[in-house]
């Protein structure tokens, strides 16, 4: 049976984006119609709270009740922001809603906007998505120009502003407080929290932070209500997913697929299986900040509760996958590496600890480990635990290397005592 | 100072944002659009119109991987160093850049024409490996294409 796909279903198969006539003809701003006619802020957050839709980000929280910490009384200006980031390495799921059904993203902020009395929205994206910068730009244009977005939207009384961020590039933008940061034209250091955003965020006011997948699921969820969403779904979590797979398997990309959909059926029906003369060895199954997952964990379902029962997170939802001709250490020394270079500096065991352990790992790849090396990676990933930083970046690089000397220890431990790496 | 058109593409951005310090980011990025990089005299102009020290840019433009605080070349290679790209082998590719351009990462050629900068994942991670020249994203790479692509940027 053929899988709906509220996301990308209408997409045009010629690679361009959906225009605003397209995408009301397929439905689109019937969502946002429907909210400014008949429902109350507190009931549209009550519809996506019931759907549960869960926050596409990584951190999966629930979007609906999110949106119900932005208290009736809360000050105005209120502000909502659409995290478009994607700095996760292995990730690449946001570029394809922007680029290709950017009213889509403008329909959910609207409805997110008018759930949360939101009076000013940016939409963050990276700064590398040129393609994606200029259409959602232009689709923002041609929301104004029908009285989607602006002053009064739809006579309704509600009005929301709604503007582009185009980003600098740093991984840390992506944290939440981080983002909040950079669009105030500061270093995107991580905030203390609390204050959480929905009490004090962007400028100090209310702010509700929402991942662009996220966003885009809203419009159906208000169309076809709370049931049919959760319909989708062959978990308890709502909807459907867009996942992805890359590395060395036959056919790499993207496809939307019920929420749960087990991580076999991805690689084998999906992904077309492993490349010719390579082995799978194990995934990381929501970009560069999850734990490894390996063969006994194939029938996992691929959903928030299942995952983390698995030992790892969906993350991001978009897998990367280790081969057998690939060095576990390489994967690593090239993790940690990445981590090391995005820190921003702020806590002790992330800009100390990293660096360190980046040389441990690029010590290794050339034949220069020493015995006990091992002992200090371990230590380090302990170091980093949530709790002992102001975000989440050291946590989510301890998570790989942590998994990696559980289930390819030996591979480490042949780096050390062949004084090289078996994989040059 | 400002050029005219710098300083009104710069004003066209305050509507957007409750003050003017927010700004910056946008700010730098259209004086880098039109002068290539970010020189101390940038910052100054910058800084006159949104009333922030060029100590406070430097802050902030030093924290950003696309603000240059140093000279690049007419074109800026960003080739993508992530996880992904690094299975598929961007390492090589990574190499034959150097080699060709007899630079390494990080520097710029002698004739002024590229800049070779390593960048972290560029989202594209099922078309690996993946590099940008300057506002266009090349897929699937290897040497030849490479070779290919690079004849097009004069």
């Amino acid at each position: 049976m053929p899988y709906e796909k509220p996301l990308t279903g209408n997409m045009r198969p010629d690679g361009e984006a959906l225009d605003r006539q397209a995408y009301e003809r397929a439905g689109g701003y019937e969502g946002l119609r429907k909210v400014l006619k008949g429902m109350t802020p507190a009931a549209v957050a009550g519809e996506v709270k019931n759907s549960n839709l869960r926050g596409r980000g990584g951190a999966g929280f629930s979007t609906g009740l999110k949106w119900s910490f932005i208290s009736e009384r809360a000050p105005h200006p209120r502000y909502l922001v659409a995290n478009g980031d994607e700095m996760e390495p292995g990730t690449f799921k946001d570029r394809l809603l922007v680029e290709r059904d950017p009213h889509q993203l403008i329909e959910g902020m609207a409805i997110a906007g008018y759930a949360t009395g939101t009076d000013v929205a940016y939409i963050f994206l990276r700064g590398e998505y040129k393609v994606g910068g200029q259409r959602v730009a232009r689709a923002i244009a041609e929301a104004y120009e029908a009285g989607y977005l602006g002053r009064n939207i739809l006579n309704s009384g509600y009005s929301l502003e709604l503007y582009l961020h185009m980003s600098a590039g740093r991984y840390m933008c992506g944290e939440e407080t981080g983002m909040l940061n950079a669009l105030e034209g500061k270093r995107a250091n991580p905030r203390a929290k609390p204050p959480f955003p929905p009490a004090s965020g962007l400028f100090g006011k209310p702010t509700t932070i929402n991942n662009v997948e996220t966003l885009c699921n809203v419009p159906h969820i208000i169309r076809n209500g709370a049931a049919w969403y959760r319909g989708l779904s062959k978990s308890q979590d709502g909807g459907t997913k867009l996942y992805g797979a890359s590395g060395k398997v036959n056919r790499p990309g993207l496809w939307e697929l019920p929420m749960g959909t087990t991580i076999r059926e991805i690689l084998d029906e999906h992904a077309g299986g492993m490349r010719e003369g390579h082995r799978f060895r194990g995934l990381l199954p929501g970009g560069a900040s999850t734990d490894f997952l390996t063969e006994q964990h194939l029938d996992v379902a691929m959903d928030f509760n299942e995952v983390q029962k698995a030992g790892s997170r969906m993350g991001t939802g978009t897998m990367i996958i280790l081969d057998d001709k690939t060095c576990p250490v390489g994967m690593l020394a090239n993790l940690e590496h990445f981590f090391a270079q995005e820190s921003c500096g702020w806590c002790t065991p992330c800009w100390s600890g990293l660096a360190w352990v980046e040389r441990i790992l690029g010590a290794m790849e050339e034949g220069r480990g020493q015995p006990g090396d091992l002992d200090k990676l371990a230590f380090q990933t302990r170091f980093w635990a949530p709790g002992h930083t102001f975000c989440a970046l050291a946590p989510g690089a301890a998570e790989p290397l942590q998994s990696a000397l559980k289930y390819f220890r030996t591979d480490f431990e042949r780096h050390i005592t062949e004084k090289r790496c078996p994989w040059k | 100072m400002l050029t005219a058109e710098e300083r009104a593409e710069i004003e066209a951005e305050f509507p957007r944002y409750p003050n003017r310090k927010a700004v910056c980011i946008d700010a730098m990025k259209i004086v880098q659009k039109h002068r290539g990089w970010l020189a101390d005299d940038a910052l100054r102009d910058i800084g006159e119109l949104l009333e922030m020290s060029a100590a406070d840019l430097d802050g902030v433009a030093t924290f950003y991987n696309l603000l240059f605080r140093r000279p690049v070349g007419r074109h800026v290679i960003y080739l993508c160093d992530s996880v992904s790209c690094w299975i598929m082998g961007s390492d090589r590719q990574c190499k034959h850049l150097s080699e060709r351009l007899k630079i390494e990462p990080g520097e710029t050629t002698a004739d002024g024409r590229f800049t070779l900068l390593p960048v972290v994942c560029l989202g594209a991670c099922d078309r690996a490996p993946v590099m940008m020249i300057d506002d266009d994203t090349h897929f699937d790479l290897n040497p030849e294409k490479i070779d290919g692509i690079l004849e097009r940027y004069g």
